[in-house]
Parts: structure tokens; C-alpha cells; sequence
């Protein structure tokens, strides 16, 4: 069958967009329109759910079919669904207070059931719709409306929780490289079972700035490390460094002072999550924070697969129901 | 095979008979109870059952909390509740002795597992002496000590088994009497303990050996002088089965699925009483069930939408203090316009309450349980048996109205089983949906277009052309766009209520069991149905000009009730709660109701009602005193 060919203006809804001018959720949208394309699904196959947040009215502005749905439980509509449609492409759009906060409990058990739906996760490491408080991913101390005095939560790390969860495919990405960022969406929508891309992305009205380190051009090169399969994790404006395992840490070493065979080589398909972990934790300032896939393991049955399975083998094994048949079984008794 | 033996000592025939059965926890009372239940139904009697369990799974042994209940009243005429007064009460050590003693009637059969009732069990009891010795007791009732134990014991050694397991099966030697003291048949328990212990053939015999030496007890034993024998009730013609309610709700949901061609979907937590439901759905994956047990009650019941968004048929289903987690979802339901069932199986409230015991508290949640104007219609069975129809009828609204529609069950109606007379399938309406097909056109898709019905068009995922996107933000009409113009928000909320508000024309009448006005009118819904319309009956025996009003669908309300509650000049609403019909009533049509109100966690008694209802109604002129 030949399939039209889309571009990304006809994954476009007629709707205004409303984010803040300067927002890094446009970015997003414009990558995710620019990939969709490629992926030959057609439009309404395409399912975007998200929560409640600026994020979450992502699904507004697709032309695609579309939940906005209740703060924190985009997963569990994603599970109904995809459980019972297996034959749609299901996105899942949530930000950090949507997925990590109130929505904590669901994000997890996605992850853990390997649904296969996709999650992206706008982490601007604050509330943005209710104007500015600290959200999961905010820093220690950091000042924000609620916490005038400086926040006193521990944050999450959105990687780490997702390895614990048993995520089978974890990525992370940012809005300031869109190049990045659409190959990760594509990486993502290729994965068969639950995938997480956390993107960076810049709250410019409430948070603005809160991870130049990583999203800015200059500082980029020093601060994140672009994670590759099979390859050793090189960053630095000169590439002049590397990350290396001793014992059961992670170090930051000049590649010129160390033998090449002892640096860390990334393996995204490590069923392992060990070592993935460790990279996950890997934190600014004191070391690069870990860009792209870092993990992709293949194989892990997904629920939507295991519940459409049953179905299918109890059909097999007890013939298809009969429900005449089904209350009539049993003792029964005539009255005449 | 002839497997009962016939009894040789005099038959009493009876109309009808109400034994409890109580014992420990695990003691094996349910399924004693179970038994007999279904037992008498095969023997053609009407039956009532009302299981009553402590919430703990192992409440400490011998305790008054740890007494587990199980009451049956089987008849020859048809009955509508479980029974009042006791009959028969047959206890298996004193903590159910004195827990239920007091609603056995004077001069009723008392039979107790002598020994049970031993010092040890006495401190666990909380009783000084041995209840059972109390002068009293010989002076009211008919007492038989049965050394229920040791005669198992002597019974099970001669298959050579062990006395661990001879203990456990003393629970199938009082059946045995118990089958023997009213006539049962063996066979049916024979036929379930080859079933269920088939594979363990020294369990199976041992059983099998203590309900035979049961029988045999009452059969030799001198104290015992005569059975009793309950005939066949007439019953309308047709192949019945006995059922449980939860059994029937899930039944009811798979009918309905076939009836409109779709597979279903449940969605649910773990939560007592309704928790049956998924275990019963989750056996019948091959008539294409999916069940979902979802992380809490919230994903529950939003991966119900989201399944429903899909086109699927979906429901979800929780007790009380779910619902209470599950309602921001429901009023996402209802603004999204999709159609799902939604199942309260009731329970004691507020908070944990009473996880095993019944309430019918949670009407006002259904009604007003949600942020903003979100009405949701609401349909309540009356019976085990009724919840099949209850499910297919909660479907029907639900797709011809596009939206959630609550079914609120209660743990006695759950738990309880009735004989269900099995209906014809092929005979039950379909329940006709069409999703509309891809456009192609240029006009653009309209999801929030209304039928004449209200309804707006299911366009499910996957078709061509009518990508659209929903969402919890208030919708423009016709287009579903965000949008937060006030006369919009007007018109949608109206529309909405509208909607739900025009079901009223399609359901039927209000009916009502005797006149049509008249002095007093009893109102009732849900599980209290058999206690109000027996008691309704017993006072039109009476001469009293009185009817029963039982209400099925309390949202909308039937088009006919405020004539009907102003034909009457008093009307009696009684409910397991502290008056939330009576509430609705009064406040939709400005009539006086009297509530009759209880939450013991017990179901209404039938002579509790007849009081209540003499207390209140008006007094009758006294036309043919002088
Ligand atoms: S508040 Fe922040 S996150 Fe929200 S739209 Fe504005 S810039 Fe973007």
C-alpha cells in the first residue's frame, strides 16, 4: 500500500499554540512533527495522551487523535487503551511534576508492564502552570515561590527512577539540540516497549536557565556527555575526556592519561542496569550528565503483547465463548 | 447413584425454614452455608441467603470477632429476604453461640458442637461458664449437644486418615445433620467434594465419611425425632440456577458485551466486595474479557477511558472508598462524553468502615461525589439475580447517551444468592453503537455534535479523517475545541445535564406493587428490595392500604414519582443509610418522606420494617369500629 506522503504541517492541528513565547516546549512539538512523518504511521494511528501541565496540552496541537487527560495519570489511559488497541501508536507527553509527583505511582508501573507507549518527559525542574513552584527535579535549595527559603526536598532523577522501574528503553535528550532530540523521539518510537525520553527543557518564565549548563552551546560540550552504543563516553570541548569504572564509581579522566581500554564503553543493551544506573547518576557540576539512549534491551514481553495473548490462547484452548452455554452450566433445575 | 439414604423417622412438612450456621472463621461456615443453599434450590425451594464474615482473614480464633455467619431461608413459597427469626441455629463453639443466639426464636433448634464449648474456648469467648449450661437455655430452646469432634474423628479413622485432617472436616458432619434435619439430598455436596477434592482422594473420603456420619447421627440418634421436609416452591416455568450477585454482575457485563459486539475491559483494584467481579472476568479471557488490575483505584478507573476512548467496552469497578478516588475521573468521563459503567458494590463508609458488611451509604456519591455540575445516570439491581440485568441495562444507557453510568450494587446483594431463573439469551435486545466512519469530505469532523439523544458521535482512533482530540478542559460546543467563553460553559453544562435528564423518557414507569395512591407508600432501592416488599405484603395482608414503590433508576428519576409520592398520604422511604433517597425526593418534589434508617451492617429485618411502617403511617379510620 502506498501511504501519502505527510509532511510535518499535516501533523499540525488548527489550534493556536499557547505556550509562553520563548518556551522550550516548541521545540519539542516542532521535532515531534518533523518525525512523525518519517515513521510512516499513518495520522490516526497516532494516539497523544498526555496529563495536566504546560506540556500536557501537547496533544491540542497535533493533528492526530488526542487525550488531555487528569494531572499525573496519562500512563494509566495509555494502558486502557494500548491494552485494547494494540494496532495504535500511542504517545504519552508529561512533565516533571505530572510524572514524578503526583503521577509518580503510574509512571512506574507503565515502565515495570514494558507497555509499549511511548513517554516524553518535559523536565523544566519546576511548576510552570501554576505560575512557579518547585516541582520533584527542582535543586536543594533552590528559591522559588513555595520555598521561599530555599527547597529542602531531595530531588529525583527521572533516569534512575525509570531503571528501577525496569524501564526497558531510557533516553534523555534537551529542546536546545533538535537534532538530538528528533533522533531520540525516533529511537523512542522504534522501541518496542515502554520508552522514556526525558527532555530538558527550558522554562524561560519561571525557571529560565535552570540547566544552561547542559542546553547552552559553549557549555554544552563540558557539562553532557553523548552517550553511544559500543563507544566510550568522550566529552569536552576538545573531546579530551572520558569517564572510566574504578571499583564501583564512576571518574572523569583525561583520555591523553589513560590507556583506551580503560575507559567505560557505553552498552545500552546490558540487561544489567548496573552500570546504567551509575551513568544516570552522573550529575553536574561534578560530572558530565549522560545525553541519548542508555538503555535499549529488547525482548522484555510487553503487557499490551501478554493481555491480547491471553485472549488469544484461551479463545484456542476453550473455543469462543458461549454464553448461552456459560450460564446454563453448573446444577441447574427445571420447574415446569 | 443412592447416595441419600432415606430417613425412617417422621417428616414434618414445613413452608419455609431460616437456619444460621456459625462458627469460627475457619471454621468452614461459608461453605457449609453455601451448600445447603445450594442444595435447597435444587430441591426446587425458593431461597434467600445472607453470608455475614468478620473484614480479618484470620480474626483471632474463638473470639466474638472472629464469628463468621452464614444464614439461608429456603421455602416452598416465594421469599424475598433471608429471613428474621431463626429457625435453627447451629454454633460451633460459644463465641457464635452468644453472638447469635438472640435472633433464634423461642422454641427453636439450637445444635452446638459440644466440644467446642470448652474452658479454653470459654476465655476466648469472653464467657464465664459454659453458655450452653445456662438453665435457661434448655427452657427456651430445643438443645442438641452434638460432640461434633470427636464423632468425625471416630468416623474419619476408619479411612485411616489422620486427626489433623478428621478436624478439619467436622464443618461437612454438621452439614450432614443438618441435611438430614430438613430432608436435603447428599448428592449435590457428594458431587462437590468429588469435584473439589478429586485430586486429594483421603481429603475426598474424609469429607465424604463426615457428612454421611452426620446424617447418620440425626438418623439413629433418640434425641432427634423428627426432620423436616420444605416442597418445591412454584416458581415460574423455566431452567433456574442458583447465583450470587457478583457472579451475576459479571455475567451481566460479558451479556452485554456480546449484545453490542464488543470485547470488554474491567479495569480494577483489588477491594472488598467487589473485588468477585474480577475474579469471576478474569476466567473468561476466551469471550474476549481483558481484566486490568491496576496499580490503585485512579488508574483503575482511568485506564477504563482510555480503553473507551479506544471503542472498547469498558468498566471499572470499586467499593465506596474508591469511587471516593476514582471520582475526579468520573466527572473527566463525563465531560469527555464517553460511555463506561462505573460499579459501586457498597459497603459500611465512611472511610474503610466496614469492608464486609452492607450499607447502601453511597448514593449522595453518586449523585454529587465529583467536582462541578456532573450528573451521572445511576442504576441499582435489587437482588443477586437482578445484577445481570442491572449490567446490561447500565451498558444500553451508557452507549446511547455516551456517557459513564453508575451501577451501585451492595456487599448483601454481592454476596447474597437467590435461584435465577436463566434467561434466553437470543431473546435480550441487542444494544446497537455505531462509530462513525471516516470522512473524507471537507467538512471538518465535529466530536461534540449531538444526535437527538444528546449523544455525541463515538469516532474511535484509527479512523481516517476524524482525528480529534478530548480532553478534561471545557469543550466548544460542536468542535470539542478548549474553550472558556462563559455562554459556552453555560451551554455545555446544560446540554450535559439535559442529556442525562432525557433518559427519563426512555426508561420505564415507576412500578408499584399494590394501588396506585392510597395511604402509605413505602420507597425503597437497591438491596433492601426483599425485606421492604415483604413487609409491604405482610401489611396489605393486613388490610392496610399500603404499596411498595422500589426504585431501579435513581438517576433520572422515573418520570411518574412525584405523582405517585403525592397519591399517597405518607410516604415511608427505608434505607441502610441515615436518609439519602429520602434527601433526593424531598428536595426534587417538596413531599414529606419518613426515612426508616439503620447502618448496622445488617440488612433490614422483616418485622423491623412492619413496626417502622405501623409507627408511621397515618392512622386508619376506623370505618367498620364502632
Ligand atoms: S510557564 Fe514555562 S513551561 Fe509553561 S509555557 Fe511558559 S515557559 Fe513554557
Amino acid at each position: 500500500m502506498n501511504l501519502p506522503v505527510l509532511k510535518a504541517a499535516d501533523f499540525a492541528s488548527d489550534q493556536d499554540v499557547r505556550w509562553c513565547p520563548g518556551c522550550g516546549d516548541y521545540s519539542i512539538l516542532a521535532q515531534m512533527k518533523k518525525v512523525l512523518p518519517e515513521l510512516g504511521v499513518p495520522r490516526e494511528k497516532i494516539v497523544f495522551i498526555s496529563g495536566i501541565g504546560c506540556s500536557s496540552r501537547f496533544p491540542y496541537y497535533m493533528n492526530t487523535y488526542g487525550m488531555h487527560s487528569i494531572h499525573g495519570r496519562a500512563p494509566t489511559f495509555a494502558t486502557g487503551l494500548k491494552s485494547t488497541r494494540p494496532d495504535l501508536m500511542v504517545w504519552v507527553i508529561t512533565g516533571d511534576g505530572d510524572a514524578l509527583s503526583i503521577g509518580g505511582n503510574h509512571f512506574i508501573h507503565a515502565l515495570r508492564r514494558n507497555l509499549d507507549v511511548n513517554i516524553i518527559l518535559f523536565n523544566n525542574r519546576i511548576y510552570g502552570l501554576t505560575k512557579g513552584q518547585y516541582s520533584p527535579t527542582s535543586s536543594e535549595g533552590q528559591v522559588t515561590k513555595s520555598t521561599p527559603m530555599g527547597s529542602i526536598d531531595h530531588p529525583l532523577n527521572p533516569l534512575s527512577v525509570a531503571l528501577a522501574a525496569e524501564a526497558t528503553f531510557v533516553a534523555r535528550s534537551m529542546d536546545a539540540n533538535v537534532k538530538h532530540l528528533g533522533a531520540m523521539l525516533k529511537r523512542a518510537s522504534e522501541h518496542k516497549g515502554t520508552s522514556l525520553v526525558e527532555v530538558y527543557q527550558n522554562c524561560n518564565v519561571f525557571n529560565d536557565g535552570a540547566m544552561a549548563y547542559a542546553q547552552e552551546r559553549k557549555q554544552r560540550p563540558n557539562n553532557t556527555v553523548e552517550l553511544e552504543h559500543g563507544k566510550p563516553l568522550i566529552f569536552g570541548e576538545n573531546k579530551d575526556k572520558a569517564v572510566r569504572l574504578v571499583g564501583n564509581h564512576l571518574e572523569v579522566v583525561n583520555t591523553a592519561d589513560v590507556p583506551a581500554d580503560d575507559l567505560l564503553i557505553h552498552d545500552e543493551k546490558d540487561m544489567n542496569p548496573a552500570i546504567q544506573m551509575m551513568m544516570a547518576r552522573m550529575r553536574y557540576p561534578e560530572m558530565p550528565e549522560p545525553m541519548g539512549v542508555l538503555r535499549a534491551v529488547e525482548g522484555v514481553a510487553t503487557y499490551d503483547d501478554q493481555i491480547n495473548d491471553q485472549v488469544t490462547e484461551a479463545k484456542e484452548k476453550k473455543g469462543p465463548g458461549d454464553l448461552q452455554k456459560l450460564i446454563s452450566a453448573g446444577d441447574t433445575w427445571d420447574v415446569a | 447413584m443412592t447416595a441419600t439414604p432415606k430417613t425412617s423417622k417422621d417428616v414434618q412438612s414445613v413452608t419455609g425454614i431460616t437456619v444460621r450456621l456459625a462458627g469460627d472463621s475457619g471454621d468452614g461456615m461459608q461453605l457449609l452455608g453455601t451448600q445447603l443453599t445450594n442444595t435447597s434450590a435444587l430441591a426446587g425451594n425458593d431461597v434467600a441467603t445472607f453470608p455475614d464474615f468478620p473484614a480479618e482473614i484470620r480474626a483471632p480464633r474463638g473470639t466474638r470477632a472472629g464469628v463468621s455467619g452464614f444464614q439461608v431461608q429456603f421455602a416452598s413459597e416465594e421469599i424475598f429476604t433471608p429471613g428474621d427469626q431463626l429457625d435453627a441455629l447451629v454454633v460451633m463453639n460459644p463465641a457464635a453461640m452468644v453472638t447469635n443466639l438472640s435472633d433464634l426464636r423461642k422454641g427453636g433448634i439450637l445444635i452446638a458442637n459440644e466440644d467446642g464449648f470448652i474452658e479454653k474456648e470459654f476465655k476466648l469467648a469472653k464467657v464465664e461458664a459454659n453458655p450452653l449450661d445456662a438453665s435457661v437455655i434448655e427452657e427456651t430452646y430445643r438443645v442438641f449437644k452434638v460432640p461434633m469432634t470427636e464423632l468425625t474423628r471416630l468416623a474419619v479413622a476408619e479411612h485411616g486418615l489422620s486427626q489433623k485432617i478428621a478436624d478439619r472436616c467436622k464443618n461437612f458432619f454438621a452439614m450432614g445433620l443438618v441435611y438430614w434435619l430438613f430432608g436435603r439430598s447428599l448428592d449435590p455436596t457428594l458431587r462437590f467434594i468429588e469435584n473439589k477434592f478429586g485430586g486429594k482422594p483421603d481429603v475426598a473420603s474424609a469429607n465424604e465419611a463426615a457428612l454421611r456420619a452426620g446424617w447418620a447421627y440425626g438418623e439413629t440418634t433418640e434425641a432427634f425425632g423428627e426432620s423436616y421436609q420444605v416442597e418445591a416452591a412454584e416458581l415460574s416455568k423455566g431452567t433456574y440456577r442458583n447465583i450470587m450477585g457478583n457472579q451475576a454482575l459479571a455475567w451481566g457485563l460479558i451479556a452485554a458485551a456480546e449484545l453490542s459486539d464488543k470485547d470488554l475491559f474491567y479495569g480494577t483494584y483489588p477491594i472488598t466486595p467487589a473485588s468477585d467481579i474480577l475474579h469471576e472476568l478474569t476466567k473468561y479471557k476466551n469471550f474476549g474479557v481483558r481484566t486490568f488490575q491496576a496499580e490503585d483505584e485512579i488508574a483503575a478507573v482511568c485506564s477504563t477511558i482510555g480503553a473507551a476512548f479506544g471503542g472498547t467496552m469498558a468498566v471499572t469497578a470499586s467499593s465506596g472508598p474508591g469511587i471516593a478516588l476514582k471520582g475526579e475521573a468520573m466527572g473527566l468521563g463525563m465531560i469527555l462524553e464517553l460511555p463506561m459503567i462505573v460499579i459501586n458494590v457498597q459497603r459500611g463508609g465512611p472511610s474503610t468502615g466496614l469492608p464486609t458488611k452492607t450499607e447502601q451509604s453511597d448514593l449522595l456519591q453518586s449523585m454529587f461525589g465529583r467536582n462541578g455540575e456532573s450528573p451521572l445516570p445511576i442504576v441499582a439491581p435489587r437482588s443477586p439475580g437482578d445484577c445481570f440485568a442491572a449490567a446490561i441495562d447500565a451498558w444500553r444507557i451508557a452507549t446511547e447517551c455516551m456517557v459513564p453510568v453508575i451501577l451501585l450494587s451492595d456487599g448483601y446483594i454481592a454476596n447474597g444468592s437467590e435461584p435465577w431463573k436463566i434467561p434466553d439469551v437470543s431473546q435480550i435486545e441487542k444494544i446497537t453503537i455505531t462509530h462513525p466512519e471516516g470522512a473524507d469530505g471537507d467538512e471538518p469532523f465535529m466530536p461534540y455534535a449531538r444526535d437527538e439523544k444528546l449523544a455525541r458521535p463515538w469516532a474511535i482512533p484509527g479512523t481516517e479523517g476524524l482525528m480529534h482530540r478530548v480532553g478534561g478542559l471545557e469543550k466548544e460546543d460542536g468542535t470539542g475545541n478548549v474553550s472558556y467563553d462563559p455562554a459556552n460553559h453555560q451551554l455545555m453544562t446544560d446540554r450535559r445535564a439535559e442529556k442525562v435528564a432525557m433518559i427519563a423518557e426512555r426508561i420505564p414507569d415507576q412500578e408499584v406493587f399494590g394501588e396506585t395512591s392510597g395511604d402509605t407508600l413505602v420507597v425503597s432501592w437497591g438491596g433492601t428490595y426483599g425485606s421492604c416488599h415483604t413487609a409491604v405484603a405482610q401489611c396489605q395482608a393486613e388490610g392496610m392500604r399500603i404499596s411498595h414503590a422500589h426504585i431501579r433508576y435513581l438517576n433520572p428519576l422515573p418520570k411518574n414519582i412525584g405523582d405517585l409520592l403525592r397519591s399517597f398520604k405518607t410516604v415511608i422511604v427505608p434505607e441502610l443509610n441515615m436518609g439519602q433517597l429520602r434527601l433526593l425526593l424531598r428536595a426534587e418534589y417538596l413531599v414529606d418522606c419518613i426515612g426508616v434508617n439503620k447502618v448496622q451492617g445488617k440488612p433490614f429485618a422483616v418485622t423491623e420494617l412492619v413496626a417502622a411502617i405501623k409507627e408511621h403511617s397515618v392512622p386508619q379510620t376506623k370505618s367498620k369500629a364502632g
